[in-house]
C-alpha cells in the first residue's frame, strides 16, 4: 500500500516538471534581455568588431605572412572565440554568482525544483546565444568577404568542444567568486590573457614560437586553430581538439566538485 | 490504515512512524544535534509542533535557531536525531517534503529585473497542487504589483512576496525565518495579521524570530533557544511572566513624592529612582493602580513607559536564573 501510494503521483509530476523548467528558462531569457551586459559582450561587441575590421582596408589584402589569407578572414574565427569566451566567462558565471549571493539558489533548494535547474537554464540560454552569435559572425564574415568554411563538420565539432571547454571554466569562475562583482572581475582576469593567446591583438600566425606553443595549449588558441583549419577545408587535427577536450574534462570535474550552492 | 495518512496526498507513512498515533505532530524533532567542526550549533533539541499551531523559535543571533530550522527542512543533514514533517523524513523523502513545506528563508532576495507576476508564475509551476496566483497575490496585497519589477518593491512588499512564494505550493507547514526583521512597525503589524490569516487557513506555522513582542502576539507556544539548547519551552505569557518577574512602569513625576505612596499598593513589589525617573515593578493592574494613586495625590506622571521587555531582557533573566535548571534535556 505504501509503495503504491508513494509512487502514484510521480507520473503526474513529470509534465509539471517540464513546465517548470520551461518557466525557469523563460525568466532567465527575460533577465538576459533586460540586463543586456552579457549580450553586449557576447554578441554586440564581436559583431561591431567584425564591421570595424572589415572597414580597415589593409585587412582585406591577402598577406604572405598570413599564408595568403586576409587579416579579415583570420579575424572571423578569433571573433567567434571572443564571443564564446565572453559568454562562458561573464554571461554564465555572473548571474549564477549573483543568484547565490541573493539567496536564490538557497530558496530553490527548499522547493521541489533543485537549484541545479537554474544552472541548466543558464546553460540553455548561453548555448542559444552562442549559436546565434557564431551564426551571425560566420554568416556576416562570409557576406563581407571572408572565406566560406569548407569543412562544416569540423566547424561543428570544434564549436561543440570549445563550448564544452569554456563553460566549465566559467562555472569555476562562479565557484571561486563570492559575489557577482568578484565573478565579473575574475572573468575579466581570465578573459584577457585567453583572448590575447587567441590572437586578437597579435595573430597566432605572427607569434614567436614560444608564445605560439602557449597559444596552442590554451583553450582559445586551440579553438582558433581548429576553427581556422575547418574554414580552410580540412578536418582539424587531433591536437587542438584534444586540448579542448582536456580542458572540458578537467574543468568539468573541478566545477562539479567546487561549485557552491550557498 | 489510519485516517491521518490520508491527509498527505500520495504519501504513505514512513517506516519509522507509528501509524497508531492519531494526533501526530506536524513537526517532530527529537534529540537533534548539529556541529560545524568543533562548534556545536544545535545540541540535543527536541520539540513537537501540533497541527494548526503557530510555534515560535526565539533566541539571539547565533543561538542555533536557523540551524535547527535548516535541519528541519532538510537543507542540512543533522549529525544525529530524527526529524519528521507530517511523518516524512526530510533527508530521505525530500520530494514529498518540498511539496508540503513552504519556506521563507532569512535574507532571500530575487532577481531585481523580474516582475512579481513572472516570479509567482514560475514558482507556481514547481508544485503539484499550487495556489491560485491571483488569489494569493490579493491576499498578500500584491495584486496591484504584479507587473512591477522586484527591485521597485518596498521592503514590506518584498517580504510579502517572499511569504507568497512560501505559500504558493499550498503547504501544510510554513516555516518563516525572521520574516519581520527590517520592517517598519506598520509593515510588521500587517505581517502579523497575515500570519494569523495563514494559520486560519489551517497551515501549521513555525516562526523564527528574535522579537519577544512578535512571539507574544502570535505564537501558541515558544521555544527559547540559546547556545544550541532549548532553555525554555512554554506559552509566551508564561515565558514573559517568568522572564520579567512582573511588569514595570517608568515615569517622570512633575513633583517629588514619597515612595511609600506606591510601595503600599498591593500591585507594587518595588520602587526605584533612576535620575528623575521612577521605575515601579509589580503585577496585576499595575499601571492603573500607579497612575490613579499618583493622580489622587496630586502628582502628574509624565513620559509614562510600560515595560517593553525585549527578548534580550527575557533571555538574560531566563538564562541567568534558570539555565542550570532549564538547560537539562527534558
Amino acid at each position: 500500500m505504501t509503495a503504491i501510494s508513494v509512487r502514484r503521483p510521480k507520473p503526474l509530476a513529470l509534465p509539471t516538471k517540464r513546465t517548470a523548467f520551461g518557466k525557469i528558462v523563460l525568466n532567465e531569457a527575460r533577465l538576459a534581455l533586460r540586463q543586456p551586459q552579457g549580450l553586449i559582450g557576447g554578441l554586440a561587441i564581436p559583431v561591431v568588431l567584425l564591421f570595424v575590421f572589415n572597414a580597415i582596408t589593409p585587412f582585406k589584402q591577402p598577406s604572405a605572412d598570413l599564408g595568403g589569407l586576409t587579416a579579415f578572414g583570420i579575424y572571423v574565427p578569433i571573433l567567434v572565440a571572443f564571443s564564446l569566451a565572453m559568454l562562458a566567462l561573464f554571461n554564465l558565471p555572473v548571474p549564477l554568482a549573483s543568484y547565490r549571493e541573493l539567496g536564490i539558489l538557497r530558496r530553490l533548494s527548499t522547493t521541489p525544483v533543485p537549484p541545479s535547474w537554474l544552472l541548466a537554464a543558464q546553460g540553455v540560454i548561453n548555448v542559444a546565444v552562442a549559436a546565434a552569435a557564431t551564426g551571425i559572425l560566420i554568416g556576416g564574415g562570409i557576406a563581407l568577404g571572408a572565406p566560406v568554411p569548407k569543412n562544416p563538420a569540423g566547424l561543428a565539432v570544434t564549436l561543440v568542444l570549445t563550448i564544452a571547454a569554456l563553460f566549465p571554466i566559467g562555472l569555476m569562475v562562479a565557484s571561486v567568486a563570492r559575489s557577482a562583482n568578484t565573478a565579473g572581475i575574475i572573468g575579466r582576469v581570465v578573459f584577457f590573457p585567453l583572448i590575447f593567446l587567441a590572437g586578437l591583438w597579435w595573430p597566432r600566425e605572427l607569434m614567436p614560437t614560444g608564445l605560439r606553443v602557449l597559444s596552442d595549449a590554451s583553450p582559445l588558441g586551440a579553438a582558433v586553430q581548429a576553427l581556422q583549419d575547418s574554414v580552410q577545408g580540412q578536418f582539424p587535427p587531433a591536437v587542438p581538439l584534444l586540448v579542448l577536450a582536456a580542458y572540458a574534462v578537467a574543468f568539468g570535474y573541478l566545477a562539479k566538485r567546487c561549485f557552491r550552492w550557498e | 490504515m489510519t485516517t491521518d495518512t490520508a491527509e498527505i496526498t500520495g504519501a504513505g507513512p514512513s517506516p519509522g512512524t507509528t501509524p497508531s498515533t492519531r494526533t501526530r505532530p506536524a513537526v517532530e524533532i527529537t534529540h537533534l544535534r548539529k556541529a560545524y567542526g568543533t562548534l556545536v550549533a544545535v545540541d540535543d533539541v527536541s520539540l513537537a509542533v501540533a497541527e494548526g499551531e503557530i510555534f515560535g523559535i526565539l533566541g539571539p543571533n547565533g543561538a542555533g535557531k536557523t540551524t535547527t530550522v535548516e535541519c528541519a527542512i532538510g537543507l542540512r543533514s543533522p549529525d544525529s536525531g530524527t526529524i519528521r514533517l507530517m511523518g516524512l523524513d526530510p533527508q530521505t523523502q525530500q520530494d514529498e517534503v518540498h511539496q508540503i513545506v513552504g519556506v521563507q528563508l532569512q535574507q532571500g532576495a530575487l532577481p531585481p529585473k523580474l516582475r512579481v507576476g513572472e516570479i509567482l508564475d514560475m514558482y507556481r509551476s514547481f508544485y503539484r497542487h499550487p495556489a491560485d496566483v491571483g488569489e494569493l497575490a490579493s491576499a498578500l496585497g500584491l495584486a496591484a504589483k504584479k507587473t512591477d519589477y522586484y527591485r521597485s518593491l518596498s521592503g514590506g512588499q518584498r517580504q510579502r512576496l517572499s511569504v507568497a512564494l512560501a505559500l504558493i505550493g499550498q503547504p501544510k507547514i510554513a516555516v518563516l525565518d525572521e520574516m519581520t526583521t527590517g520592517l517598519d512597525p506598520q509593515a510588521r503589524r500587517d505581517a502579523w495579521e497575515l500570519i494569523e490569516h495563514i494559520r486560519d487557513r489551517g497551515v501549521t506555522i513555525v516562526l523564527v524570530t528574535h522579537f519577544m513582542e512578535e512571539a507574544e502576539r502570535l505564537c501558541n507556544r515558544v521555544a527559547l533557544i540559546d547556545d544550541g539548547k532549548i532553555v525554555a519551552l512554554d506559552t509566551p505569557a508564561n515565558l514573559a511572566a517568568r522572564a520579567r518577574g512582573g511588569k514595570t512602569v517608568r515615569f517622570l513625576p512633575d513633583v517629588p513624592f514619597d515612595n511609600r505612596l506606591l510601595t503600599e499598593l498591593p500591585e507594587v513589589t518595588q520602587v526605584e529612582c533612576q535620575g528623575q525617573h521612577v521605575i515601579v515593578t509589580g503585577a496585576g493592574e499595575l499601571v492603573n493602580a500607579v497612575l490613579l494613586t499618583l493622580a489622587a495625590a496630586g502628582v502628574t506622571a509624565r513620559d509614562v513607559q510600560l515595560d517593553s521587555s525585549s527578548l534580550e531582557d527575557a533571555f538574560v533573566k531566563l538564562t541567568g536564573k534558570h539555565l542550570s535548571k532549564e538547560g537539562q534535556p527534558s
